[in-house]
């Protein structure tokens, strides 16, 4: 057995009365695409900045590849940051500020110019040396932190949610590659980001943080399909929560329960329903529609509000518009609910 | 009033030209205008005999600039200049350092306001103070005299050139009253530079494998280079252009501004005044070419 690339042990960090980091246990191994997802302010990029030197832990202690590192400086760590705001140096050019380690590693001359130029064939500006900074559009300037990153060739990368000033397209388009560099380098990454769509595309396994802890550790469709606690059920993804009377009256437990939209269908008292499935009768309150699917707001004979989505396979938004006051009978396998606590 | 705002909604170029009329006004007549008038008195000469202004285009009066009296004035006056300059900066950098980078908000405020308070009080009086203190019988004897230090004092006091009867009838003196005098405004432009460095190209540097000294030499110190520039333009052009220094401080030996004050003053020689302050003008178009040269305004 391997040590893993990242251990955690109780590590706490905090800041005066904050906790902002509070008592995680972490394990991410070598080789794996790790998402830290939570909100501003849940500890996700505090845990980051401790595995890059940046702070030190309050208590507990981290292991890097077996070894301890909670006291060692950046500088002494094999590790590797791309930086939210990318921090390219704007005085050197691009070919130097991606040589920057290496420099300081004191590579020759002809490696480094070898190695840059490797690095930029791989994030795609070959060509692009000679520039500044302030040349390079925003996406430009990504590609440039991560090459200046990945030239060192360290143990794990470590991204703070580098893709957060790109736009949509952009941001689409580099996850992908950001993917795909990751699976050809086979470095360990790990990436911090509060999108909880970018955590669950890339990611391996995924870390959902709140409040300076981790509330669930798994993979994307783990902590989709299996949400372990309320607040991961309403984070990741939208999520309906029924729980007390409601819940007793549909499953036969008050136990609160998750289930999502997309899982629940919208039929009518005709529907013959199987045993594996729960229903619940309600009223169509309101319909959005939203081109490639609908969402429909029922609220339940027995009180509380479900969504509802429905992809327009066949229905136009003439058709759906309709459904608005209609009485509807709502029904989903039991599999797919998930019993949170809290 | 509503038809007023409309017209000037109306034509923008109206505004800017509201906007720039007096400071432009100033600018050509009374800041460009004396500057010209300036160099065109440089260019006349003084008939030796009558004591008058010959209003007659010549180049010898930048001749006489070059006699070898003349040529030590500017020669002492640009090497004080550089030493005040160097030493300012060598001073200014840690304090702004700690004042940009590690300094509190709550302490920031005090240190900026501690650093420019002496720009508060005039500028003559600092200088008298520091002719008391730097004076045979000050307060600086006095610790010299308390610490048993008089033989380093008189050594450094014997040195040709620099030396003197005290520290405040010496170049030396004049050099710490100097660097004390001109420091904020060195200070004030490097903290400023160093404030726009963001923290997390300090971080980046590290993370890259950089120890805090490479950092400083890789990093740090090039971003703040512009702020230095513009502190030493301060520094070195104000040197330049003193005359209360050099006179309540100084040895008998003339400085720029003390010889542009003589020549204009009592022997009402203005063209010379007017040649010998086209020195500065021109030492500092040098200085400015060279620090774009180095890129210092590559940041602006």
């Amino acid at each position: 057995m391997t040590n893993p690339a990242i251990r955690f042990d109780q590590v706490s960090r905090h800041f005066g009365d904050v906790k902002a980091v509070d008592a995680v246990d972490l394990e991410i191994h070598d080789g794996e695409f790790f998402s830290m997802l939570g909100p501003s302010g849940s500890g996700k990029t505090t845990c980051l900045r401790m595995i890059a030197g940046f702070d030190r832990p309050t208590s507990g202690s981290i292991h890097l590849y077996g070894q301890e590192v909670s006291d060692l400086p950046p500088y002494e760590r094999d590790v590797n940051t791309v930086f939210q705001d990318y921090a390219l140096f704007p005085h050197m050019t691009v070919g130097e500020n991606i040589a920057y380690g290496l420099m300081i590693k004191r590579v020759s001359k002809e490696e480094r110019m070898k190695r840059v130029e490797e690095m930029l064939e791989l994030v795609q500006l070959a060509g692009f040396a000679s520039r500044k900074p302030s040349q390079l559009s925003g996406g430009q300037r990504q590609r440039v932190a991560l090459a200046r990153a990945l030239v060192n060739h360290p143990k794990v990368l470590l991204l703070d949610e580098p893709l957060g000033a790109l736009d949509l397209k952009l941001r689409q388009q580099m996850q992908v590659e950001l993917k795909s560099i990751q699976k050809r380098v086979g470095i360990t990454f790990i990436f911090v980001t509060h999108d909880q769509e970018e955590a669950l595309t890339m990611s391996d396994r995924m870390a959902v943080f709140n409040q300076g802890r981790i509330e669930q550790i798994g993979s994307p469709s783990d902590v989709y399909e299996k949400p372990a606690s309320s607040f991961v059920a309403g984070f990741v993804g939208t999520s309906n929560l029924i729980g007390g009377e409601v819940a007793q009256r549909i499953t036969g437990s008050d136990q609160k329960f998750s289930i999502r939209p997309e899982k629940i269908h919208l039929g009518s008292a005709a529907d013959v329903l199987t045993e594996s499935m729960y229903k619940a009768n309600g009223t169509v309150r309101d319909v959005i529609y939203l081109g490639l699917y609908t969402r429909y707001l029922v609220t339940l004979d027995d009180g509380g509000d479900l969504v509802v989505i429905e992809q327009n396979l066949k229905t136009t938004s003439m058709d759906v518009l309709k459904a608005r006051g209609q009485k509807v009978v709502l029904f989903w396998e039991k599999d797919h609910i998930s019993r949170v606590g809290g | 009033m509503n038809r007023l705002s409309t017209y000037f909604y109306k034509r923008p170029f109206m505004v800017t030209m509201l906007l720039l009329s007096v400071p432009m006004l100033y600018m050509l007549v009374v800041y460009l205008g004396s500057l010209f008038a300036l160099l065109l008195n440089s260019f006349y000469y003084l008939e030796e005999f009558t004591g008058l202004v010959v209003k007659q285009f010549t180049l010898g009066t930048y001749a006489q600039l070059l006699k070898p009296s003349n040529l030590g004035i500017f020669g002492r006056t640009a090497g004080m200049a550089m030493a005040v300059t160097i030493t300012d900066a060598v001073i200014a950098f840690p304090l702004a350092y700690y004042i940009a980078k590690f300094a509190s908000r709550r302490l920031r405020t005090y240190l900026y306001i501690a650093v420019t308070l002496p720009l508060w009080s005039s500028y003559l009086v600092r200088v008298y103070a520091w002719k008391l203190i730097l004076s045979k019988e000050g307060i600086l004897s006095w610790f010299v005299n308390l610490f048993h230090l008089n033989p380093l004092l008189d050594g450094l006091l014997s040195l040709p050139g620099i030396g003197g009867s005290s520290l405040s009838l010496s170049p030396i003196g004049m050099f710490i009253a100097f660097c004390y005098i001109w420091l904020p405004y060195m200070i004030v432009p490097i903290q400023t530079a160093l404030e726009r460095v963001p923290k997390s190209l300090l971080e980046a540097s590290s993370d890259l494998g950089a120890k805090p000294s490479q950092t400083f030499r890789n990093v740090i110190l090039p971003l703040a280079f512009p702020g230095v520039v513009a502190g030493s333009i301060f520094t070195f052009s104000l040197t330049l252009g003193d005359f209360i220094v050099p006179q309540s401080l100084g040895n008998s030996r003339f400085f720029i501004g003390q010889a542009v004050y003589s020549h204009q003053g009592t022997s009402g020689n203005i063209p010379l005044a007017a040649a010998f302050t086209m020195g500065p003008v021109i030492i500092m178009v040098i200085y400015l070419l060279a620090a774009r040269r180095l890129g210092a305004f590559d940041a602006l």
